[in-house]
């Protein structure tokens, strides 16, 4: 019995960790395990589900992260896994994990603030700019290169950057 | 393969989930077409990201309609396969884009609606809806403050882009009338506690846009008459257009995938 119980949770260990190391195709430096998108991995004999959770309604990306978690899966020993969409509870950029801020700060990205301030609808927002970590930034428009980000510039530095925002 | 319209069962509840998906399928279509075109490459990028998170909304909620139906139609014959009498969209979403202030107001004016319904939605006791619309209303607060700094940039800007603002906004006034209507089906949904009663949402409905177009120096109109119909599939004939070009490819070559 135990080494069964052992077996088992030793296997969803490794489906999660295959699934975990998965990147999202468009800030590659991110896994989906860093984003918060994986939200579980369920083992049925040597079956596996995974849950992952959509940043925004539109995203493209998650057909894409949809297949190469399947892929992962499959190399790492699992026949035929299954991803499986969860809207409930809606995702958050609370998820992110602190090892994601980092990440994302590093690769010139700023990561989305801690409290979440959207309401506030004309509400002054204060951006720290990812390379001179100069307080004096910009917002030069609501969007970015992506939804989940806006596009913002440095005062001090003259330097663009993209802020993932608040969600 | 098929060519001719899919038949849909209309039931209550599956034309309250086609209406909203409507809605804003044919907004985000309408958005899309200024891709390549906006006065800035900012604003390119900002209505294309608007239009992909219509996009994403509609198809959340055609695959609920064609979950609650349970027959063969799915998200993406409801987008390509029906005919105009068959799409149940506000006018409102319809109408062209104009020019730039005239997708603006138009933008305004069903993100401030949207915001409120998608969070009053978030209470349905459907699980579903409640799950899409809690995805939902964070895209619209987005989408609501960006149009509303656009309003007021245009209203309270130049002579021209004031002028054009308020045109817009006395053009398209008589389109908002039907955010606000429902028919009985609906009606027995929002008993239910399933739908949301769009009129309990006028009132501040109207607060959202009297802060942002005062601040605009703009003028809400006074006239009491509205236009009404793409609800029940009586559209402008702006909408056959628009389909002829969003369904082009599926009714040249009927199944056809990439």
């Amino acid at each position: 019995m135990v080494t069964v119980l052992e077996r088992h949770s030793e296997l969803r260990q490794r489906a999660w960790d295959a699934a975990a190391s998965v990147v999202d195709p468009e800030i590659p430096v991110l896994t989906i395990a860093d984003l918060g998108v994986l939200r579980d991995v369920v083992l049925d004999g040597d079956h596996v589900e995974v849950a992952i959770t959509p940043t925004y309604s539109g995203c493209p990306a998650m057909n894409m992260i949809a297949l190469e978690i399947e892929v992962a899966l499959e190399r790492a020993g699992f026949c035929r896994p299954k991803v499986r969409t969860v809207l409930s509870p809606a995702w958050t950029t609370d998820w992110m994990s602190e090892e994601g801020r980092r990440k994302l700060h590093a690769y010139g990205i700023a990561p989305p603030q801690a409290s979440n301030s959207r309401r506030a609808l004309f509400g002054e927002q204060a951006v720290a700019c990812p390379q001179c970590s100069s307080a004096d930034t910009e917002l030069l428009s609501e969007f970015g290169s992506t939804s989940c980000k806006a596009l913002w510039r440095c005062k001090t530095c003259r330097e663009p950057f993209d802020y993932f925002k608040c969600h | 393969m098929p060519v001719a319209n899919i038949q849909v069962s209309e039931t209550p509840l599956v034309l309250y989930a086609l209406r909203r998906a409507d809605d804003a399928l044919i907004l985000g279509h309408r958005l899309s077409e200024w891709c390549g075109h906006a006065p800035m490459l900012e604003e390119d990028m900002a209505l294309s990201n608007i239009a992909l998170d219509l996009l994403g909304q509609a198809r959340e909620l055609y695959s609920y309609a064609a979950k609650v139906e349970g027959k063969d139609n799915d998200e993406d014959r409801f987008a390509y396969l029906r005919d105009v009498r068959q799409y149940r969209n506000l006018l409102l979403v319809e109408q062209p884009n104009g020019d730039f202030a005239q997708t603006l107001v138009r933008q305004f004016f069903y993100s401030a609606f949207a915001d409120l319904y998608w969070r009053a939605m978030m209470t349905s006791r459907d699980a579903a809806l409640a799950a899409i619309a809690a995805k939902s209303e964070k895209e619209s607060a987005y989408h609501l403050r960006h149009a509303s700094e656009w309003i007021i940039r245009l209203g309270d800007g130049t002579d021209e882009s004031h002028a054009r603002a308020q045109a817009a906004i006395d053009h398209l006034w008589a389109f908002t009338g039907e955010m606000f209507a429902v028919d009985e089906g609906e009606r027995a949904l929002i008993h239910a506690d399933i739908a949301i009663d769009p009129g309990s949402l006028r009132g501040r409905w109207l607060t959202t846009l009297s802060g942002v177009i005062s601040e605009a120096t703009l003028e809400l109109p006074q006239t009491g008459w509205m236009q009404q119909g793409g609800r029940s599939g009586r559209h402008s004939e702006h909408l056959g257009h628009l389909l002829s070009e969003l369904q082009s490819m599926q009714r040249t070559f009927p199944g056809q995938t990439w």
